[in-house]
């Protein structure tokens, strides 16, 4: 097998998922035996055939057919995508051995359409990730809010509808008003919409124009929750949470980021931002929504709420990274893909663990929790320290390279409010660990062994996938310099 | 002031006029297709008087005459005719059919009787 | 033997496309027997197809087609004409025709008396003959005669709708068509005074030796006025809503994909193949004009169709705003917002006709298409609720539809045109879609249907066949676009050159 075949086999992978969970939706354990297979398989693919030939530098590419003229539908595997593809198919195993012993435990219904959904959703990412230009980058944008909604609206109850077209209503909103206005106008202004090294906007737009299209990449691409389109994601909140913990920490919102990192680098290419200055306004956004959205998720009790304020502040980081217009900058935000990625994860299969396991979703509620329940809040810890980006976690590496980035713009005030915000981290997420470890549990009538030193834990397959994924953020601490290599791949 | 050379237009035009405020004032359905009979006249009119040329005589050829109209609006016409029969006979079809099933055919007590019983 | 028949009718296609149906309604009303009449009018109208393929084929590789009635030379004769611009438009015509045929008998088994059927079938034929003269006539008069014909039968066909109040909706339009028919008498008789010719090649090449003059611009404002009508442009839009609404299920799909089409490509044809004016820089601000009422129509059309709680009526006034977008492309005046009007005018009748299939699907099933009957439809009818999300996603425009396609178009048209106001106002106006349509699927989806609600079968074979072809076709013509695109794109360049 070629890595030219690999990449357009790879994003058709889940569809045999597909398949064989309809094919099986009566026999739950075959089903999700072969879902775990696929993904095993998958991750094999992306990393055995496609991985080794980009990191000796390939460009597997694979040309699927031309819908219009000059806008066709190809894929084309580079550093950056490579990279959110190996998450992104890496992670749906963890995921999917965490979904199965969520949603039975939690005796979810409609578990077919849910799997069914995830794995569209899955082959969405991918095909985002592996996009060789805005066209087929959009076309799997949207595939990924279709697929989704059915995830995020899973529950069927008033709450998740309204949720559900809030969720829809923005992210295909902005992509239709913003995103396709600037692939439309891209397309214009070159006669192609490819990723190509060094963008290829130069000379052909110009001055303010230069910056109302970055604006409409910026804000269209919705799914990066850059403020004031940011209400979707913890709208998205209700649903199950395999679905907030892979699609609205790692596949969906990383997707949007990934979008806009795509975008700077290859599409208007950081020499001419960094020249123009268009994108000095893009950091100030970030900032703002980086801040703003830390305050909020301090205010808010319910974990998972919380999570997703953090998750909106963490994307910013990586479109910071992108308006710094600097190698660092991008480079660092791809590596926070990575990075939050295993992070969040983490945190949102500690709190559907412990939703699981003691039915608590907010944070008042959670004293004296660690102590029945020491390994999910030993994975919180390591994940909420990779999310604030303290060693010895994965995390800290790309904090340092965004504050790299920074530098090297010489924006110093960016550099404060990366800082600041590592402050508000720690804000927010610790006090889950201390209450959970130090304060004592409540006193409750009735039932007589709170308080007990019995161990509670959550079904073992709510449990395994977030110790794995917190220690992986550990392992990616001393592999970093295995990333930080295939991305130097980017820079010709 | 009118120009009386093109009198048979102020014809038109007033006929047309006429037609087309019939249409949109009545309130009854038969009126409003009579409104539509001569809103239609009116361009029939027009194309008529548009073949017609001044001290011409019926295009046959025959010796002596030497100016024609010109024959071909009002073959022309010959069809429009009919469409406006065919329209007007469809019409009052619909008129009748109207009128079995709501037992009146002024467009007002219509709209009475279709909001009591399709609120819509 | 082929090669015989070929010799003998090949060059008379362009007339069997009239004569056929035309034929045929009469062998309908001879027959009587319902699934007779259906036969022989499903065997003209996929005839049609074939034949309007062929028509298609020939006028792409060797270029226009001019058929000559009876042997008179033009201009004095009647010619039929067919370049790609009503090649592409006589083939939707055709196909949408032998498509919701395929739906008809059981779809209106449950609407229209049996004894009625052949009837039924003989208006639907004369329809299509109507359609297909006004889209392939080369004379002016003929328009009219063939807009009349087509116009008759529709307002009998709507009339047959199975509430009394199809009635008053048939009468509404028959008032409105037959004004907007005289005036398009009107403004013809008035080019005919000033050019002395019907014949539309001929008459464009008296024009533009004479110039405008008054009567040129009073005889563009007739035909602008009598086509808007046809059309259904913002504000002349009034008829449809109800008609469309009150029609029987698959005269309503039949005639949402093609009357308003064929009443497109006229407005078309004698903006830019007749007058060949450019409508930006031409003194009479017509251009400027069809811009404003189309981008108030998809507005419009839009906003109102976000509160209707019957799902038909909201269709129609989807079909208001969609042809808001086609008027809006065509008052661009360039090569792209030209391509991307008529190519929408491919794409909506595509669309356009499935969702009313489906609604018809719906009706059957349901006795109802108020929004309170797509609760739970998604469980109960799968397949056909489907269909309206797939073809939902297409009039919202998302892309590998063909509802992307057009807004492709249409935005690069409007950009090209250095109106970017316009385009985003076209992309906004797609949001609104989005709040209509998915009002729809989030009932279908999420509402359980009432306690006491039956089951219900999903729709009837036939019907899900005509109906999937389409919205199949949808996602087909949405990656694939070489015949749509790529025809109407050519047929643009053609008819822009026409006017530098």
């Amino acid at each position: 097998m070629t890595a030219a075949t690999a990449v357009g086999l790879a994003v058709a992978w889940p569809l045999i998922a597909v398949v064989w969970i309809t094919v099986f939706s009566k026999r739950p354990n075959l089903r999700e035996t072969g879902i775990l297979l696929t993904g095993g398989s998958l991750f094999a693919i992306v990393a055995g055939v496609i991985l080794p030939e980009v990191q000796a530098g390939g460009r597997p590419r694979m040309d699927l057919l031309e819908v219009l003229p000059g806008l066709e539908l190809a894929f084309e595997v580079e550093p950056l995508g490579m990279l959110f593809g190996l998450v992104a198919s890496g992670l749906w195993i963890v995921t999917t051995f965490y979904s199965i012993g969520y949603m039975r435990g939690h005796h979810e219904e409609n578990q077919t359409r849910f799997y069914i959904c995830f794995a569209l959703a899955i082959s969405g990412a991918l095909g985002v990730a592996f996009a060789a230009n805005v066209f087929t980058l959009f076309v799997f944008y949207e595939f990924i809010t279709l697929t989704t909604y059915p995830l995020v609206t899973h529950a069927g109850t008033e709450k998740a509808r309204k949720a559900g077209r809030m969720y829809l209503g923005i992210l295909m909103g902005t992509s239709i008003a913003f995103l396709l206005l600037a692939l439309v106008w891209t397309w214009l202004a070159t006669g192609t919409t490819d990723f190509r090294p060094g963008g290829i906007l130069a000379g052909k737009v110009e001055g303010t124009q230069l910056m109302i299209l970055l604006a409409l990449y910026a804000f269209g691409t919705g799914k990066a929750a850059l403020m004031p389109f940011h209400r979707w994601l913890p709208a998205a909140m209700v649903a199950p949470t395999p679905v907030s913990a892979l699609l609205h920490a790692v596949a969906v919102v990383k997707a949007g980021v990934f979008t806009v990192l795509k975008v700077v680098f290859y599409v208007f290419g950081i020499d001419l931002l960094a020249f123009t200055d268009a994108s000095r306004w893009l950091t100030w956004v970030a900032a703002f929504t980086i801040i703003a959205a830390s305050c909020v998720a301090l205010g808010k009790d319910n974990l998972k709420a919380r999570l997703a304020y953090s998750t909106i502040s963490q994307l910013s980081y990586i479109v910071l990274g992108a308006a710094f217009a600097t190698t660092a900058g991008v480079m660092g935000g791809g590596m926070h893909i990575v990075m939050h990625a295993f992070g969040k994860i983490t945190l949102f299969f500690c709190a559907g663990a412990i939703m699981v396991g003691a039915h608590k979703t907010e944070v008042s509620e959670m004293d004296g929790l660690g102590r029945r329940m020491p390994l999910t809040f030993g994975a919180f810890l390591l994940g909420s320290l990779s999310v604030i980006g303290l060693p010895p976690m994965g995390g800290s590496w790309s904090k340092w390279f965004l504050m790299l980035g920074a530098a090297e713009a010489e924006q110093w005030v960016m550099m404060l409010v990366l800082m600041a915000s590592s402050l508000l981290s720690i804000g927010y997420l610790m006090p889950v660990v201390v209450r959970g470890f130090f304060r004592p549990a409540p006193v409750e009538d009735g039932h007589g062994d709170h308080g007990s030193s019995g161990f509670h834990e959550a079904p073992l397959l709510c449990v395994l996938p977030p110790v794995a994924t917190a220690l992986g953020g550990i392992v990616l601490f001393f592999y970093a310099g295995d990333i930080w290599q295939l991305l130097t791949g980017m820079v010709p | 002031m009118i120009e009386w050379g093109l009198y048979n237009y102020w014809v038109v035009i007033f006929l047309m006029m006429t037609g087309l405020y019939v249409v949109i004032s009545r309130g009854n359905l038969i009126k409003k297709i009579i409104g539509l009979n001569i809103f239609q006249v009116s361009v029939i009119m027009f194309y008529v008087s548009m073949g017609k040329v001044r001290g011409g005589t019926a295009p046959i050829d025959a010796p002596g005459f030497e100016i024609y109209s010109n024959p071909l609006p009002h073959v022309l016409m010959l069809t429009a005719i009919v469409v406006g029969v065919a329209t007007t006979a469809l019409a009052l079809a619909i008129v009748v059919r109207i009128g079995e099933e709501y037992g009146t055919i002024e467009e007002d007590k219509i709209r009475e009787i279709e909001a009591e019983e399709h609120p819509n | 033997m082929i090669d015989a028949l070929w010799n003998l009718i090949g060059d008379d296609l362009p007339a069997l496309q009239i004569a056929m149906p035309l034929l045929t309604a009469t062998v309908c009303v001879i027959v009587r027997r319902p699934m007779l009449a259906w036969a022989v009018a499903m065997f003209n109208a996929w005839g049609a197809v074939v034949n309007a393929s062929i028509l298609l084929y020939r006028v792409w590789t060797r270029g226009t087609i001019s058929y000559v009635e009876g042997g008179w030379p033009v201009p004095w004769g009647i010619e039929l004409r067919i370049d790609l611009l009503n090649a592409l438009v006589l083939l939707v015509v055709t196909s949408i025709c032998a498509v919701v045929l395929v739906a008809v008998p059981r779809s209106i088994a449950n609407e229209i008396p049996r004894e009625k059927h052949y009837l039924f079938y003989a208006t639907y034929l004369l329809c299509m003959t109507g359609l297909a003269g006004m889209t392939i006539t080369g004379d002016a008069f003929n328009i009219f005669v063939f807009l009349e014909i087509s116009s008759l039968s529709s307002y009998a066909l709507i009339s047959q709708g199975r509430t009394s109040r199809a009635l008053t909706s048939a009468i509404q339009y028959l008032i409105m068509g037959t004004l907007g028919g005289t005036f398009i008498l009107l403004g013809i008789g008035m080019l005919y005074m000033m050019t002395g010719t019907l014949n539309l090649v001929d008459m464009a090449d008296q024009l533009a030796l004479l110039g405008v003059n008054r009567t040129v611009l009073v005889a563009m404002a007739c035909l602008g006025v009598g086509i808007g009508i046809k059309l259904a442009v913002f504000p002349l839009h009034t008829w449809l809503p109800n008609a469309y609404t009150y029609a029987p299920a698959v005269v309503t799909a039949f005639l949402a994909a093609t009357a308003t089409k064929v009443a497109y490509y006229v407005l078309v044809r004698f903006a830019f193949s007749v007058f060949r004016i450019n409508l930006t820089l031409d003194g009479t601000h017509g251009g400027a004009l069809l811009m404003t009422l189309g981008i108030a129509g998809m507005f419009a059309g839009s906003l109102v169709a976000i509160f209707q709680d019957n799902i038909k009526r909201m269709l129609a006034y989807s079909s208001v705003a969609q042809i808001g977008y086609m008027v809006v492309g065509l008052s661009l005046a360039n090569e792209h917002g030209l391509t991307g009007g008529l190519v929408h005018v491919f794409n909506h009748a595509v669309t356009k006709c499935g969702l009313f299939l489906v609604l018809a699907c719906v009706v059957l099933r349901m006795n109802s298409t108020r929004l309170s009957a797509f609760a739970g439809l998604g469980r109960r009818m799968p397949f056909t609720f489907a269909a309206f999300v797939l073809g939902g996603l297409s009039l919202i425009g998302v892309p590998l539809t063909v509802g992307f396609v057009s807004k492709w178009y249409l935005v690069l048209g409007a950009l090209d045109a250095g109106l970017w106001p316009v385009a985003v106002l076209i992309l906004l106006s797609s949001v609104l879609a989005l709040i209509y349509i998915w009002r729809v699927v989030e009932v279908g989806y999420f509402t359980a249907p009432p306690e006491d609600a039956d089951e219900v079968a999903e729709a009837p074979l036939s019907m899900l066949v005509s109906t999937w072809i389409l919205i199949g076709g949808t996602l087909v013509f949405g990656v694939w676009t070489s015949l749509s695109a790529g025809v109407a794109s050519a047929a643009a360049r053609m008819l822009i050159g026409g006017v530098s």
